[in-house]
């Protein structure tokens, strides 16, 4: 890769006041085709985000939220035990996924130097398992925890889900604990207080902020995932408390409205649609604002 | 003191017992605070381990439960076989193979080019005021559900898609085998385009990031000898990001092969091979979508995981490559070489 510290020669000649015209006019033809691939980027957006509106503001209600789905061909009716079924899902995922996350990613910022083998083989294994597909993560999970207990459940469920925070929530910790300056631990050690101590007491605390985000982040990455819940907590057409049987979820619920025959299933789909995007749309933009001011001004 | 204290009666009982071959100087008993710092290190250390765990089960469990299919059908065979008849027992992933690289490349083709494009423009060209927006909402489409995606595909991406691009394609370029009619909307080609919007945010994400660090000194050399801008990005940046953008292409590559709700909404689902874009098709991960809450007997679950084994790989593969490729460029920025 020993290409252009240095311009390549062949740009030196370039660049004379006689071609200049036609060198501004490509110039400005480029910025066109940069500027319209940007500007084809945001159509796809808005247009999703307007037709869900659009669509779903009929359905856009109160029943919505409080109310369990009607049968087939009936109008009316609501998400109300996808809504609580994603709830549970999520919770029992950040059982799983927070501690976890967290403290492997404070492991590889503060253990993981370069002679440190363990913490950069676990940093790769993290990044291969932010690449996994997401189904696969689905079909992982019924091998281990729909088989042998032979029934699909909420727990099978909100396992997948935590499996996908560990390593989205771990990257960002590791990140933001590095943000830390060393000089806090010095000084902290220079007082006499143990490592674990100034790691528990002085740099988490320091990262607080940065770690909410990463778990923040990781939510809004796995609340809108289907393809895992398919095979692992099923979903189920009445309100269940029961983290052992099938339970609802809102992707999955909007899945099989979207893919259904009846005109009142779409609508309700693109409430659903809407509510869905939003919800992780604010999550996202609002921990980010939060997070870049915090950094910018903190560390 | 204490340390003194017990190395004094240490050495004492050695004595009484009789041994007197010189001793290396023992150890100091360790202090409390150390002990702790070695808990809690290794407490965490266990908790990162949870992650190895995940991944070693996982492929544990992929290929044991994925076993009685490579035995039937033997690794090859399965791989290129085209049939996949579950009547008859007969399990081929080669459709579904198919689908899959060329919904993704199809998706890349149509990615790769104009998430650049959109790099160039938002670290290169956009005023602050277009900046911020135009990234964040490049941040946003990134973080749009696959589901929500897939609802817009059905209703209006794939009909405006038969009525416009396909209804010209097959019109103008009816010679070409794939874009051969009739075109129904839904189909390898509708799933394609979608792909292609979904991974555009991650390859303008990480070519910005590379972008982002090439140096300034090289730019405004450049500026200085009388380049215009786009001659900055063509000469120097695109070059000196050549890598990076390359690992990035491939990281999305790997986020296509295992896209899975949009697509299964979008393809039609029907495991063939057919010359023509517009025909009806399916994925390794539409079909683990469709079939495996539905598949009766052990064989026929063990086909599916098989597949699943082989998205996995896959996926890593890729995965692996790119982030070594961003990785490449970012050490060259390191040492200042491109």
């Amino acid at each position: 890769m020993a290409t252009s510290t240095i311009p390549p020669r062949a740009a030196y000649g370039q660049f004379t006041p006689q071609n200049m015209r036609r060198r501004q006019i490509v110039n400005l033809i480029m910025i066109g085709i940069v500027a319209f691939c940007a500007l084809i980027i945001i159509i796809p957006l808005v247009h999703i985000l307007g037709v869900c509106l659009a669509e779903g503001a009929s359905s856009l209600n109160l029943n919505l939220f409080i109310k369990p789905p009607a049968p087939p061909g009936v109008a009316g009716g609501g998400i109300a035990p996808a809504i609580v079924g994603s709830i549970i899902m999520l919770a029992i995922a950040s059982v799983l996924g927070i501690p976890t996350g967290v403290a492997t990613g404070i492991y590889m910022a503060e253990y993981g130097t370069r002679s440190n083998r363990y913490a950069s083989i676990v940093r790769f294994v993290a990044d291969i398992l932010l690449g996994v597909p997401s189904i696969v993560i689905g079909i992982f999970v019924w091998t281990l925890l729909v088989r042998p207990f032979g029934s699909f459940s909420a727990l099978a469920g909100g396992f997948a889900l935590g499996a996908m925070m560990i390593p989205t929530i771990s990257r960002t910790t590791e990140e933001v604990v590095r943000l830390v300056p060393q000089t806090i631990r010095e000084a902290s050690l220079a007082l006499g207080i143990p490592y674990w101590k100034t790691v528990w007491r002085i740099v988490i605390p320091a990262a607080s902020s940065g770690i909410g985000t990463a778990i923040v982040l990781a939510f809004a990455r796995v609340g809108g995932e289907t393809a895992p819940l398919l095979f692992t907590t099923l979903g189920n057409n009445f309100l269940s408390f029961n983290i052992l049987r099938p339970m609802d979820a809102v992707p999955l619920r909007l899945f099989n409205y979207a893919i259904g025959p009846y005109e009142e299933w779409h609508r309700i789909a693109w409430a659903t649609a809407f509510v869905l995007v939003i919800a992780i749309l604010l999550l996202t933009i609002a921990v980010r604002r939060i997070a870049r001011g915090r950094f910018n001004d903190g560390v | 003191m204490e340390t003194l204290r017990v190395m004094r009666q240490w050495w004492h009982d050695r004595r009484r017992l009789g041994i007197t071959a010189t001793p290396s100087l023992p150890r100091p008993p360790m202090r409390m605070g150390l002990q702790a710092d070695r808990r809690f290190r290794t407490l965490l250390g266990a908790f990162a381990g949870v992650i190895m765990l995940l991944i070693g089960a996982m492929v544990v469990l992929l290929v044991s439960d994925s076993l009685m299919a490579w035995r039937q059908f033997g690794i090859i065979p399965f791989i290129t076989g085209t049939d996949w008849n579950p009547p008859f027992k007969i399990f081929g992933a080669l459709p579904y193979i198919y689908g899959t690289v060329v919904t993704s490349v199809m998706a890349l083709v149509i990615a790769t080019p104009i998430g650049i494009g959109c790099a160039v423009f938002l670290t290169e060209f956009a005023p602050r005021w277009v900046r911020t927006p135009l990234s964040l909402t490049v941040e946003m489409l990134a973080s749009v559900p696959s589901v929500v995606f897939g609802l817009w595909g059905i209703f209006y991406f794939a009909p405006w898609l038969r009525s416009g691009v396909e209804s010209w394609l097959t019109h103008h370029l009816d010679w070409i085998p794939l874009f051969k009619g009739p075109a129904f909307g839904i189909g390898i080609f509708a799933a394609g385009c979608i792909l292609s919007i979904m991974i555009v945010p991650y390859i303008t994400a990480i070519t910005r990031e590379v972008m982002l660090k090439v140096p300034a000194a090289q730019r405004e050399g450049m500026l200085a000898l009388g380049a215009t801008r786009w001659e900055v990005v063509r000469i120097v940046v695109i070059p000196f990001a050549r890598s990076g953008i390359v690992g990035g292409a491939i990281l999305a590559l790997g986020r296509a092969l295992g896209e899975t709700m949009a697509v299964t909404m979008l393809i039609g689902n029907r495991g063939q091979i057919k010359s023509s874009l517009f025909a009806q098709g399916a994925t390794m991960s539409s079909v683990l979508a469709n079939e495996f809450t539905e598949a009766t007997f052990q064989l026929y679950t063990s086909s599916l995981i098989a597949i699943g084994l082989l998205l996995l790989v896959v996926a890593l593969i890729m995965n692996i490559l790119g982030r070594w490729l961003v990785s490449f460029s970012a050490r060259n920025e390191a040492t200042g070489r491109a």
